[in-house]
Protein backbone atom coordinates (compact mmCIF):
# COMPACT_ATOMS: atom_id res chain seq x y z
CA UNK A 1 0.00 0.00 0.00
CA UNK A 2 0.84 3.20 -0.90
CA UNK A 3 0.11 6.25 1.34
CA UNK A 4 0.30 9.82 0.38
CA UNK A 5 1.45 12.29 3.45
CA UNK A 6 0.62 15.64 2.50
CA UNK A 7 3.18 18.45 4.15
CA UNK A 8 2.14 21.89 4.39
CA UNK A 9 4.03 25.08 6.07
CA UNK A 10 3.08 24.57 9.83
CA UNK A 11 2.53 20.64 9.28
CA UNK A 12 3.74 18.86 12.33
CA UNK A 13 2.02 15.75 12.85
CA UNK A 14 3.30 14.49 9.34
CA UNK A 15 5.98 12.88 10.36
CA UNK A 16 4.11 10.77 13.47
CA UNK A 17 1.57 9.73 10.57
CA UNK A 18 4.85 8.67 8.20
CA UNK A 19 5.90 6.57 11.10
CA UNK A 20 1.95 5.27 11.37
CA UNK A 21 2.04 4.02 7.64
CA UNK A 22 5.41 2.50 7.93
CA UNK A 23 4.32 0.42 11.17
CA UNK A 24 2.18 -1.43 8.77
CA UNK A 25 4.13 -1.75 6.29
CA UNK A 26 2.78 0.41 3.93
CA UNK A 27 5.16 2.44 1.72
CA UNK A 28 5.19 6.87 2.22
CA UNK A 29 5.00 9.22 -0.41
CA UNK A 30 5.74 12.75 0.70
CA UNK A 31 3.44 15.02 -1.05
CA UNK A 32 4.60 18.85 -0.76
CA UNK A 33 1.42 21.59 -0.94
CA UNK A 34 3.23 23.65 -3.60
CA UNK A 35 2.97 20.17 -6.07
CA UNK A 36 0.69 18.90 -7.67
CA UNK A 37 0.96 14.64 -8.20
CA UNK A 38 0.11 11.95 -9.93
CA UNK A 39 -2.69 10.52 -8.45
CA UNK A 40 -1.93 6.39 -9.33
CA UNK A 41 0.92 7.07 -7.62
CA UNK A 42 -1.01 6.59 -4.27
CA UNK A 43 -3.84 4.17 -2.97
CA UNK A 44 -4.51 6.91 -0.01
CA UNK A 45 -3.71 9.96 1.51
CA UNK A 46 -3.44 11.00 4.33
CA UNK A 47 -4.06 14.96 5.50
CA UNK A 48 -2.02 15.45 9.21
CA UNK A 49 -2.42 17.88 11.89
CA UNK A 50 -0.49 20.98 12.45
CA UNK A 51 -0.62 24.71 11.77
CA UNK A 52 -0.91 24.90 8.29
CA UNK A 53 -0.05 28.12 6.62
CA UNK A 54 0.36 29.07 10.14
CA UNK A 55 -3.63 29.00 10.42
CA UNK A 56 -3.83 32.79 8.99
CA UNK A 57 -7.26 33.81 7.60
CA UNK A 58 -9.00 30.95 8.65
CA UNK A 59 -8.08 27.29 9.80
CA UNK A 60 -7.06 25.37 6.98
CA UNK A 61 -8.57 28.07 4.79
CA UNK A 62 -5.23 28.68 2.87
CA UNK A 63 -3.95 24.92 2.88
CA UNK A 64 -7.30 23.81 1.07
CA UNK A 65 -6.61 26.17 -1.74
CA UNK A 66 -3.16 24.84 -2.36
CA UNK A 67 -1.60 22.38 -5.69
CA UNK A 68 -1.62 19.64 -3.60
CA UNK A 69 -5.23 19.92 -2.46
CA UNK A 70 -6.36 20.44 -6.51
CA UNK A 71 -4.57 16.63 -6.67
CA UNK A 72 -6.48 15.61 -3.64
CA UNK A 73 -9.31 16.13 -5.02
CA UNK A 74 -9.31 14.64 -8.30
CA UNK A 75 -8.13 11.08 -6.28
CA UNK A 76 -11.60 11.58 -4.31
CA UNK A 77 -13.20 11.68 -7.20
CA UNK A 78 -11.69 8.25 -8.40
CA UNK A 79 -13.17 6.86 -4.57
CA UNK A 80 -9.44 6.18 -3.36
CA UNK A 81 -9.74 6.85 0.20
CA UNK A 82 -8.58 10.16 2.24
CA UNK A 83 -8.03 10.36 6.15
CA UNK A 84 -8.02 14.05 7.68
CA UNK A 85 -6.51 14.29 10.93
CA UNK A 86 -7.41 17.52 13.19
CA UNK A 87 -5.61 20.74 11.11
CA UNK A 88 -6.25 17.86 8.26
CA UNK A 89 -10.20 17.93 9.22
CA UNK A 90 -10.38 21.68 9.01
CA UNK A 91 -8.23 21.44 5.48
CA UNK A 92 -11.25 19.28 3.98
CA UNK A 93 -13.79 20.86 5.53
CA UNK A 94 -12.49 24.07 3.78
CA UNK A 95 -11.71 22.42 0.66
CA UNK A 96 -15.84 21.58 0.72
CA UNK A 97 -14.57 17.53 0.75
CA UNK A 98 -16.36 17.52 3.78
CA UNK A 99 -19.16 19.08 5.32
CA UNK A 100 -19.29 21.81 7.72
CA UNK A 101 -16.76 23.74 9.44
CA UNK A 102 -14.82 24.01 12.51
CA UNK A 103 -14.95 26.93 14.38
CA UNK A 104 -13.56 27.95 17.99
CA UNK A 105 -14.19 25.78 21.01
CA UNK A 106 -16.65 27.41 22.76
CA UNK A 107 -15.11 27.76 26.35
CA UNK A 108 -12.10 29.65 24.43
CA UNK A 109 -9.24 27.80 25.26
CA UNK A 110 -7.15 25.15 23.59
CA UNK A 111 -7.85 22.03 25.12
CA UNK A 112 -5.14 18.89 24.84
CA UNK A 113 -6.25 15.56 26.77
CA UNK A 114 -7.18 12.30 26.53
CA UNK A 115 -10.35 11.84 25.28
CA UNK A 116 -13.22 9.03 24.41
CA UNK A 117 -15.18 8.94 21.37
CA UNK A 118 -17.59 6.05 20.10
CA UNK A 119 -18.15 5.13 16.66
CA UNK A 120 -21.41 6.15 15.17
CA UNK A 121 -21.28 4.57 11.09
CA UNK A 122 -18.22 3.23 9.90
CA UNK A 123 -16.23 3.28 7.28
CA UNK A 124 -14.01 0.36 5.34
CA UNK A 125 -11.31 1.84 4.85
CA UNK A 126 -10.55 3.80 8.04
CA UNK A 127 -10.66 2.45 12.26
CA UNK A 128 -10.94 -1.12 11.33
CA UNK A 129 -11.04 -1.72 15.25
CA UNK A 130 -14.03 -4.03 16.27
CA UNK A 131 -13.64 -1.33 19.79
CA UNK A 132 -16.97 0.67 19.54
CA UNK A 133 -15.35 3.29 22.01
CA UNK A 134 -11.93 4.75 21.20
CA UNK A 135 -9.64 6.55 24.06
CA UNK A 136 -7.44 8.70 22.05
CA UNK A 137 -5.97 12.14 22.76
CA UNK A 138 -6.95 15.64 21.20
CA UNK A 139 -5.31 19.22 21.06
CA UNK A 140 -6.84 21.80 19.47
CA UNK A 141 -8.32 25.31 19.73
CA UNK A 142 -10.44 25.20 16.77
CA UNK A 143 -12.58 21.68 17.40
CA UNK A 144 -16.00 22.93 17.43
CA UNK A 145 -17.89 21.32 14.77
CA UNK A 146 -20.50 23.77 13.48
CA UNK A 147 -23.47 23.38 10.56
CA UNK A 148 -26.31 24.98 9.45
CA UNK A 149 -29.51 23.09 10.98
CA UNK A 150 -30.64 21.88 7.93
CA UNK A 151 -26.71 20.84 6.63
CA UNK A 152 -26.51 19.14 10.22
CA UNK A 153 -30.01 16.74 9.47
CA UNK A 154 -28.56 15.62 6.26
CA UNK A 155 -25.16 14.84 7.83
CA UNK A 156 -27.05 12.81 10.31
CA UNK A 157 -29.52 11.60 8.13
CA UNK A 158 -27.33 10.61 5.58
CA UNK A 159 -25.02 8.21 7.95
CA UNK A 160 -22.13 10.97 7.54
CA UNK A 161 -21.39 11.04 11.69
CA UNK A 162 -17.91 8.88 12.03
CA UNK A 163 -17.53 9.40 15.53
CA UNK A 164 -18.75 11.67 18.37
CA UNK A 165 -17.16 12.79 22.07
CA UNK A 166 -19.15 10.69 24.73
CA UNK A 167 -18.33 13.84 26.63
CA UNK A 168 -19.17 17.05 24.75
CA UNK A 169 -15.37 19.09 24.89
CA UNK A 170 -15.49 21.55 23.20
CA UNK A 171 -19.35 22.73 22.02
CA UNK A 172 -19.24 20.80 18.83
CA UNK A 173 -22.91 20.37 17.15
CA UNK A 174 -24.56 16.72 18.04
CA UNK A 175 -20.97 15.78 20.13
CA UNK A 176 -19.69 15.55 16.58
CA UNK A 177 -15.96 14.48 16.11
CA UNK A 178 -15.84 12.91 13.38
CA UNK A 179 -17.54 12.94 9.67
CA UNK A 180 -17.49 11.43 6.61
CA UNK A 181 -18.59 12.29 2.98
CA UNK A 182 -21.61 11.18 1.69
CA UNK A 183 -19.63 7.93 -0.49
CA UNK A 184 -17.52 7.26 2.72
CA UNK A 185 -13.09 7.60 1.04
CA UNK A 186 -13.29 10.99 2.78
CA UNK A 187 -13.17 10.56 6.08
CA UNK A 188 -11.88 13.23 8.82
CA UNK A 189 -11.90 13.49 12.90
CA UNK A 190 -10.27 16.23 15.50
CA UNK A 191 -8.54 13.51 17.65
CA UNK A 192 -5.03 11.81 17.11
CA UNK A 193 -4.84 8.14 16.47
CA UNK A 194 -0.84 8.65 15.55
CA UNK A 195 -0.50 9.80 18.94
CA UNK A 196 -2.35 6.50 19.99
CA UNK A 197 0.13 3.80 18.48
CA UNK A 198 1.16 2.11 22.07
CA UNK A 199 0.71 1.76 25.22
CA UNK A 200 3.46 3.28 26.31
CA UNK A 201 1.87 6.62 24.49
CA UNK A 202 -0.88 6.44 26.81
CA UNK A 203 -3.07 4.36 24.64
CA UNK A 204 -3.09 2.27 21.63
CA UNK A 205 -6.80 2.72 20.14
CA UNK A 206 -5.09 4.51 17.19
CA UNK A 207 -3.25 1.38 16.18
CA UNK A 208 -5.90 -0.02 13.65
CA UNK A 209 -6.78 3.55 11.88
CA UNK A 210 -5.32 2.61 8.91
CA UNK B 1 -8.21 49.46 -7.78
CA UNK B 2 -8.53 49.16 -4.03
CA UNK B 3 -11.09 47.30 -2.17
CA UNK B 4 -12.22 47.01 1.46
CA UNK B 5 -13.60 44.05 2.20
CA UNK B 6 -15.05 43.85 6.24
CA UNK B 7 -15.60 40.68 7.55
CA UNK B 8 -17.92 39.86 10.34
CA UNK B 9 -18.39 36.40 12.15
CA UNK B 10 -22.35 35.65 11.33
CA UNK B 11 -24.67 35.78 14.54
CA UNK B 12 -25.47 32.52 14.79
CA UNK B 13 -22.15 31.87 16.04
CA UNK B 14 -20.42 32.36 19.28
CA UNK B 15 -17.83 35.06 18.78
CA UNK B 16 -15.23 34.13 21.50
CA UNK B 17 -13.00 37.52 20.28
CA UNK B 18 -16.03 39.40 20.79
CA UNK B 19 -17.07 38.31 23.84
CA UNK B 20 -14.01 38.33 25.52
CA UNK B 21 -13.24 41.84 24.23
CA UNK B 22 -17.16 42.56 25.88
CA UNK B 23 -16.37 41.18 29.00
CA UNK B 24 -13.05 42.42 29.33
CA UNK B 25 -14.61 46.23 28.88
CA UNK B 26 -17.77 45.45 31.35
CA UNK B 27 -15.83 44.32 34.25
CA UNK B 28 -16.14 47.76 35.90
CA UNK B 29 -19.65 49.13 34.14
CA UNK B 30 -21.87 46.98 32.24
CA UNK B 31 -21.73 49.63 29.23
CA UNK B 32 -21.92 47.19 25.92
CA UNK B 33 -24.61 45.26 24.90
CA UNK B 34 -22.36 43.37 22.46
CA UNK B 35 -18.91 43.23 21.02
CA UNK B 36 -17.70 41.51 17.58
CA UNK B 37 -14.50 41.01 16.91
CA UNK B 38 -14.28 40.30 12.63
CA UNK B 39 -11.15 41.40 10.21
CA UNK B 40 -10.47 44.46 7.77
CA UNK B 41 -8.76 43.26 4.21
CA UNK B 42 -7.47 46.20 1.78
CA UNK B 43 -7.23 44.46 -1.50
CA UNK B 44 -4.78 46.52 -4.42
CA UNK B 45 -6.13 45.09 -7.50
CA UNK B 46 -4.53 45.09 -11.16
CA UNK B 47 -8.10 46.02 -12.97
CA UNK B 48 -8.60 49.72 -14.22
CA UNK B 49 -12.11 49.16 -14.85
CA UNK B 50 -14.26 50.00 -11.53
CA UNK B 51 -16.68 46.90 -12.41
CA UNK B 52 -14.41 44.60 -13.61
CA UNK B 53 -12.17 45.11 -10.33
CA UNK B 54 -15.58 44.91 -8.01
CA UNK B 55 -16.40 41.76 -9.87
CA UNK B 56 -12.98 40.60 -9.18
CA UNK B 57 -13.21 41.82 -5.96
CA UNK B 58 -16.20 39.53 -4.77
CA UNK B 59 -14.60 36.25 -6.44
CA UNK B 60 -11.75 36.73 -3.91
CA UNK B 61 -13.34 37.17 -1.62
CA UNK B 62 -16.08 34.62 -1.89
CA UNK B 63 -13.58 31.96 -2.82
CA UNK B 64 -10.97 32.52 -0.52
CA UNK B 65 -11.31 35.49 1.75
CA UNK B 66 -14.45 34.56 3.75
CA UNK B 67 -16.18 30.79 4.36
CA UNK B 68 -19.96 31.67 4.28
CA UNK B 69 -20.80 29.43 6.77
CA UNK B 70 -19.16 31.11 9.63
CA UNK B 71 -18.74 35.02 8.20
CA UNK B 72 -20.65 37.62 5.78
CA UNK B 73 -18.96 40.42 4.59
CA UNK B 74 -19.63 43.98 2.79
CA UNK B 75 -17.36 45.46 0.42
CA UNK B 76 -16.59 49.13 -0.29
CA UNK B 77 -14.25 50.93 -2.50
CA UNK B 78 -11.26 52.74 -1.42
Amino acid sequence: MKVGVVTFPGTNCDQDVVKMSQVHGYQVVPLWHKDRFDIKSVEMVIVPGGFSYGDYLRCGALAARSAVMASVKELVKTGKPVLGICNGFQILCETGLLPGVLVRNDHGRFTDKWIEIETVNSTQHFAKSNKKKLKLPVAHGEGRFFAEKSELEKIESQGQVWFRYTENINGSLNNIAGVMNKEKNVAALMPHPERAMFDWMGGSDGFKFI
Amino acid sequence: MKWGIKILPREVLLDTQGRAVQDYLNQNTQTVNQCRVGKYIVLDLKQTDAAESKKKAIEITEQTLINPLIETYTIESL
